[in-house]
């Protein structure tokens, strides 16, 4: 793990040097402040939350395209239990609800052997027209405002950590050093500065816990019995059912775990994200969590990876269409440093084209002052879409991913 | 049948004959619907595999049961996992299992993962699973099926040593002389039923086979010279680079193939058989030349080259060769979408390929009610049959057969190797890849061993035996 | 064999006919939920629905999503899953919209000149995904959930910004109108000399025909060409389909660039048909709604033209639900419960089946 995670770090750094460059260039502070990364990590976590979802069903073998219909679900029950019962019993019920809708995924694919992404399919259509019946419902009784927005609820609790991030413990209020050294604008150091800023402190719990789950994800399935069991009714389940694996407990228990951290996405993101369900909040972040796992080959380290990526860029497309508009420079230095790597490997016409991509893009970029709102909304499912192209290739899936399962080998 | 503690039994019958039923009702993962079980004297009832793991019994299945993805340990440890507190206990286990490893001499690196193995080292995870649950009654399901024969010694040693510390061994296989070369006793199933128990120094090979088929069994062979002057299938300097620039997948081969002349490829599977025959039908690019009928084919997308007169029966007819949910008339079509009897013109004609189906089923005894019948609900051997019957129907000039008796009955099998002599007497040429080393000799006219990729020796095989030939298949002659 | 006929039809009827018990139960179930009658609700319905005006409505509500529906059902039978039709059908009728306003042809061409635009712009929407799971191995799936997105942003700029209408004054941003020779004619003149009376509400699409006419040669395509077994051969085994001589990569991107092209004639019933320009109320969801009536229908034109028929009525009819007082919506309670329950009926259903076969099988085979 050392070897890789110093190469990470080193990317990450340079990611960071990039984007303060462009800060300076542009003049668009947003890219690299303290609000920016702020916002990334809380829009990473339902992706990153979906994303962990899809490991636990995928790795026990059963595709699970129904994640965006749970994530419906858990924001849809958080906006209403939470407005009465508090956002604690809100997310609680968030969890609950996703995992009835993985109740009926498991039991339409594991039992009866449906076609995975059939009903996955079937439940997400289904997930979004039972949570509009039940909240029509609502809004005739009065209790709602509207058809398709609960009404507000309360907020979790934040904190940082001591010292650097203006953390407060038991009514102690810690200095804020990391936020102090961003203000000072120097240089790729405030820029440092202010993404760690952002990414500890004024943290919700929910964020602490959710991140929390990504190594606890890595300790269940790869240190335990029942992550052992869970992964080889993916891999081998045949194999599995000889060693006296229940084969289909754990193919249900992987579901149902994936619909409760979906459930929990969702919650967050109406709780913590937002502060109550609005119809079509969800927009799109199940699928976007199954692109981080599919970025991530199936390991919760690279979801989590996955996840910030995508995280940031819905983050931008929501803040400053300035940041936007910067964007498109680092577009084109990503494609010039390609043309530099394809150059060197003597792929003339592959650089001749990525060339010409990145002259457009410079082109469009100084002819244009900003990015019509409309188009500012397409980012995170540009950014997803420019991912999966490039990172499809070396995905290495488990072997009885998305096979129906019988006892007994049968078909 | 019983079976003593310290012997070796073997249970004997040819594919379709329910051996492999039996097994799977001694291993818990089918109830039987009458009769009993005893363990030791007591009557034991199993619901899963986990009963007969607590029973002592354990399996070692012909197709091994292991996953890829995980190491040697994750497979063996896989369902019986030893705990520290929350989490598996690695150390212990891999202590354990390094030390069972080298009592029974089945030496094996428990942190490499499985797909990086050899299928004879697989085998050994395979025993070794089933010795860290502490089985004293052992059952191996074909175990020789694909080890060539310096393997299947170092197996027998092995059950030797299995054998002298008590345990019971049920042994399953066709193959008769390795059966009385090892077993001290054998039970013969025909048709789901015991008939016969008989001790293997009291019997010879023959009287088996006719106890097992009740009549004689086929022998694959051919008559005659049937070679002709027109070469069919000409390879020159073909090699299959891999992508990650290590070795070729197949190197340098060249051989020339004659019209009625069977040429028989011999070799352990991986390697690059079953790239020989992708680089010949298409389905996998190239370096160097194939020309069939003296016209070179190299450009030539895979339906080209099957209109032009390639035949094909793969070795997995489930996943390369038919489509099991539907009926045998639409699988009729498979691989002939392009001419008639099914086309006419752009339209499929199905009347014509229905009655063409039931020709094929006629004439190739396919035993199933009528073309309308799923695939699925055919067995090996029908399905095999009505394969062969499909491609001989243009009567190719150039057949690739890969294993193409495997799993398949033993009617089923002299029906098949009957119809390839019969195709080679009218001039067919045929490239023969297969594991069963007696088919291989018995069919082929020219014996062309590969070792790596690449074609390490050419065999008479009237002069050569089976060990022979396994030595060359494994580069020790 | 006369046996096996009667088998035959029932198992064929046995699995929509359990849906159709599990979903009446379910939607029962809702209804009572909210402390309403469930008879009253379903007389409700049936009496609106049954109306010619709810009929005609029905037809043109069913017409778009059969479109859709085959579209679907194609990549459906190649093994591949097009969730993008919500998103190609945008596109198809704005860009037919938009184009289509711009100039004058005689009446038929110029009808065919817009459906051959949005064909061509669903098309190539769909070809994005196609090109990305040839060449990158990127799952259909989620490039095409993500172009669905990528569509409803991308015409909202459109329209915003280059497409609309500028010279009117409403609100309701929408492209010029197309002229009388790009508008579908309606069928009511037809159905006048059938002895069809008027109603107030509008008539029947005139694109009813053309979706007719578009199953007739989805069947005869897909069960009768080569191309169509080809299709078929991919999607039920796609190694023995290789081995067979299909191009699997040219079959997919081809499965999915056609389901775009006729995705994109999907969202045209209503703008040939009666408000003649792409605005912001174009109807959304009809490729969602499109997904479950492929599914329910088995992907086969009979099957699909029945359901988008089934879906229609409950959708017209449950309008009427506001009348007593019930949540219209609980025909999205409906059509979820059929779409869940037939699915896992077929599955039910097929396993039979083939038990069932295994065992005649053997029967036969030791007579």
């Amino acid at each position: 793990m050392n070897v890789k995670s110093l190469k990470t770090l080193r990317y990450a750094l340079l990611l960071v040097l990039t984007l303060s460059i462009i800060r300076v260039l542009t003049g668009a502070t947003d890219l690299t402040s303290v609000g920016t990364a702020s916002a990334a990590l809380l829009l990473s976590v339902p992706i990153a939350l979906a994303g962990l979802g899809g490991l636990f069903s995928e790795r026990s073998g059963v595709v699970n395209i129904g994640l965006e219909g749970m994530m419906i679900m858990g924001a849809w029950a958080g906006g209403m239990i939470g407005t009465d019962h508090g956002p604690w019993i809100g997310l609680l019920a968030g969890v609950c609800f996703g995992t009835v809708g993985a109740l009926l995924h498991a039991i339409a694919t594991i039992t009866f052997g449906v076609d995975h992404v059939v009903s996955g399919v079937a439940i997400t259509i289904i997930a979004a027209g039972l949570v509009r019946y039940i909240s029509t419902i609502f809004y005739k009784s009065g209790a709602w405002l509207g058809p398709s927005q609960s009404p507000d609820v309360a907020s979790i609790g934040t904190n940082g950590i001591p010292v650097l991030s203006g953390g407060h413990y038991f009514g102690w209020q810690s200095p804020d050093l990391l936020s102090d050294l961003a203000k000072k604008q120097w240089f790729f150091i405030s820029d440092v500065a202010a993404i760690l800023r952002g990414l500890t402190g004024d943290l919700s719990y929910v964020t602490m816990i959710a991140v929390a789950l990504v190594p606890l994800s890595f300790f269940i399935l790869w240190k335990t019995s029942f992550g052992l069991r869970l992964r080889s009714a993916g891999e081998a389940p045949t194999a599995a059912e000889s060693l006296g694996v229940n084969v289909y407990k754990m193919k249900y228990a992987g579901v149902l775990i994936s619909g409760g951290l979906a459930g929990l996405g969702g919650g967050f993101l109406a709780i913590v994200a937002a502060n109550h369900y609005q119809e079509n909040q969800v927009a799109g972040r199940g699928y976007i969590g199954l692109a981080a796992l599919l970025f991530g080959n199936y390991r919760p380290g690279g979801i989590l990876m996955g996840a910030g990526l995508f995280g940031f860029a819905d983050a931008l497309q929501l803040r400053d269409s300035a940041s936007i508009h910067a964007l498109i420079l680092l577009i084109v230095l990503i494609l010039v440093f390609l043309v530099i790597r394809d150059l060197r490997k003597g792929k003339l016409l592959k650089a001749a084209l990525t060339l010409t991509f990145a002259a457009l893009s410079l082109w469009y970029y100084l002819a244009v002052d900003e990015l019509p709102g409309q188009l500012v909304t397409m980012t995170p499912y540009i950014t997803t879409l420019l991912v999966m192209a490039v990172a499809s290739q070396r995905l290495r899936m488990p072997a009885a991913d998305g096979i129906p399962y019988r006892r007994g080998g049968m078909r | 049948m019983s079976v003593q503690a310290g012997t070796v039994h073997a249970l004997v019958g040819e594919n379709g004959a329910g051996k492999s039923t039996v097994m799977k009702i001694l291993y818990g993962m089918q109830r039987p619907d009458s009769g009993e079980i005893l363990v030791n004297g007591t009557a034991v009832h199993f619901k899963n595999p986990n009963d007969a793991i607590a029973a002592s019994i354990g399996m070692v299945h012909q197709h091994f049961m292991l996953a890829d993805n995980f190491t040697v340990l994750e497979n063996i440890i896989l369902g019986s996992e030893p705990k520290k507190g929350m989490s598996i206990d690695f150390v212990a286990a891999r202590a354990k299992v390094v030390a069972m490893a080298e009592q029974y001499g089945l030496e094996i690196d428990p942190d490499i993962l499985v797909e990086e193995l050899g299928v004879g080292q697989r085998q050994r995870v395979e025993i070794l699973k089933v010795l860290y649950r502490g089985a004293r009654i052992l059952i191996f399901d074909e175990p020789t099926a694909v080890l060539v024969p310096q393997e299947v010694d170092d197996l027998f040693s092995a059950l030797e040593g299995l054998r002298a510390q008590g345990m019971a061994i049920i042994f399953i296989s066709h193959k008769l002389d390795e059966v009385l070369r090892v077993a001290d006793d054998v039970t013969v199933v025909r048709a789901g039923s015991t008939v016969a128990e008989v001790k293997s120094k009291d019997v010879t090979a023959r009287q088996l086979a006719e106890l097992m088929v009740g009549s004689e069994l086929p022998q694959p062979s051919t008559h005659g010279v049937t070679r002709r002057d027109q070469i069919t299938l000409a390879l020159n300097d073909v090699s299959i680079p891999t992508s990650t620039g290590s070795r070729d997948l197949i190197s340098h081969i060249s051989f020339d193939l004659h019209a009625g002349e069977v040429v028989g490829i011999a070799g352990v599977e991986g390697n690059g058989q079953a790239e020989l025959v992708e680089a010949i039908l298409g389905l996998r690019d190239y370096t160097g030349s194939i020309s069939f009928n003296n016209a070179s084919i190299d450009h030539m997308s895979v339906a080209h080259r099957h209109d032009l007169g390639i035949g094909f029966i793969p070795e997995d007819r489930q996943r390369q060769a038919l489509m099991m949910d539907s009926p045998l008339w639409e699988n009729r079509i498979l691989g002939h979408q392009r001419s008639a009897p099914v086309m006419r013109g752009f339209i499929l004609d199905k009347k014509a390929t229905i009655a063409d189906t039931a020709r094929i089923m006629e004439e190739f005894d396919v035993r199933a009610p009528g073309p309308q019948t799923l695939a699925t609900a055919l067995s090996g051997g029908n399905q095999q049959k009505f394969i062969v019957g499909r491609e001989m129907s243009k009567a190719p000039a150039l057949l690739v057969a890969s294993h193409p008796t495997r799993g398949v009955d033993v009617g089923a099998q002299g029906a098949i190797w009957e119809e390839l002599r019969r195709a080679r007497e009218n001039g067919m040429a045929i490239v023969l890849i297969s594991a069963d080393l007696e088919e291989l000799i018995g069919m082929s006219d020219r014996l062309l061993v590969m070792l790596r990729g690449v074609i390490t020796a050419e065999l008479d095989p009237a002069k050569t035996t089976p060990e022979q030939l396994g030595s060359a298949m494994t580069g020790a002659a | 064999m006369k046996k096996l006929k009667l088998s035959t039809f029932l198992l064929a009827i046995a699995a929509p006919l359990a849906a159709a018990v599990v979903s009446i139960i379910i939607s029962s179930l809702a209804v009572l939920a909210t402390k309403k009658s469930p008879m009253d609700a379903y007389r409700t319905m049936w009496d609106f629905g049954t109306t010619s005006a709810s009929l005609m409505q029905m037809l043109n509500t069913a017409t778009p999503y059969y479109i859709a529906a085959i579209a679907i059902a194609i990549t459906f039978r190649a093994g591949l899953f097009n969730i993008g039709v919500e998103g190609q059908l945008r596109l198809g009728a704005m860009f037919g919209a938009y184009f289509g306003a711009m100039f004058a042809l005689p009446p038929v061409f110029h009808i065919i000149a817009i459906m051959l635009i949005a064909m061509t712009i669903g098309g190539l929407w769909a070809a994005i995904a196609g090109y990305l799971k040839v060449k990158r191995g990127v799952s259909e799936v989620i490039s095409t959930i993500m172009l669905n997105s990528l569509a409803g942003g991308f015409s909202s700029y459109l329209l915003a910004n280059h497409f609309a209408d500028l010279t009117t004054a409403s609100n309701n941003l929408s492209t010029k109108e197309i002229p009388a020779s790009g508008q579908f004619p309606n069928l009511m003149p037809l159905l006048n000399k059938l002895g069809v009376e008027d109603q107030p509400g509008g008539g029947v699409y005139g694109m009813l025909i053309f979706a007719i006419a578009l199953g007739i040669i989805f069947w005869f395509v897909i069960n009768r060409t080569r191309f169509g077994f080809e299709l078929r051969a991919s999607g039920a085994n796609p190694i023995a389909a290789r081995v067979s001589g299909v191009n699997s990569k040219r079959m997919t991107f081809v499965a999915l660039a056609l389901s775009g092209a006729i995705a994109g004639l999907a969202g045209l019933p209503a703008v040939l048909g009666d408000t003649h320009a792409f605005n912001m109320g174009f109807r959304t969801g009809i490729g969602f709604s499109a997904i479950a009536v492929a599914l329910l229908g088995r992907n086969n034109a009979v099957g699909m033209a029945i359901s988008a028929l089934l879906f229609g009525f409950l959708e017209v009819s449950s309008r009427s639900l506001e009348l007593i007082d019930i949540a219209p919506e609980t025909y999205v309670i409906m059509q979820g419960s059929i779409l869940l329950s037939s699915v896992i009926a077929y599955e039910v259903v097929r396993r039979y089946k083939i038990t069932l076969q295994s065992k005649e099988l053997a029967k036969a085979v030791q007579a």
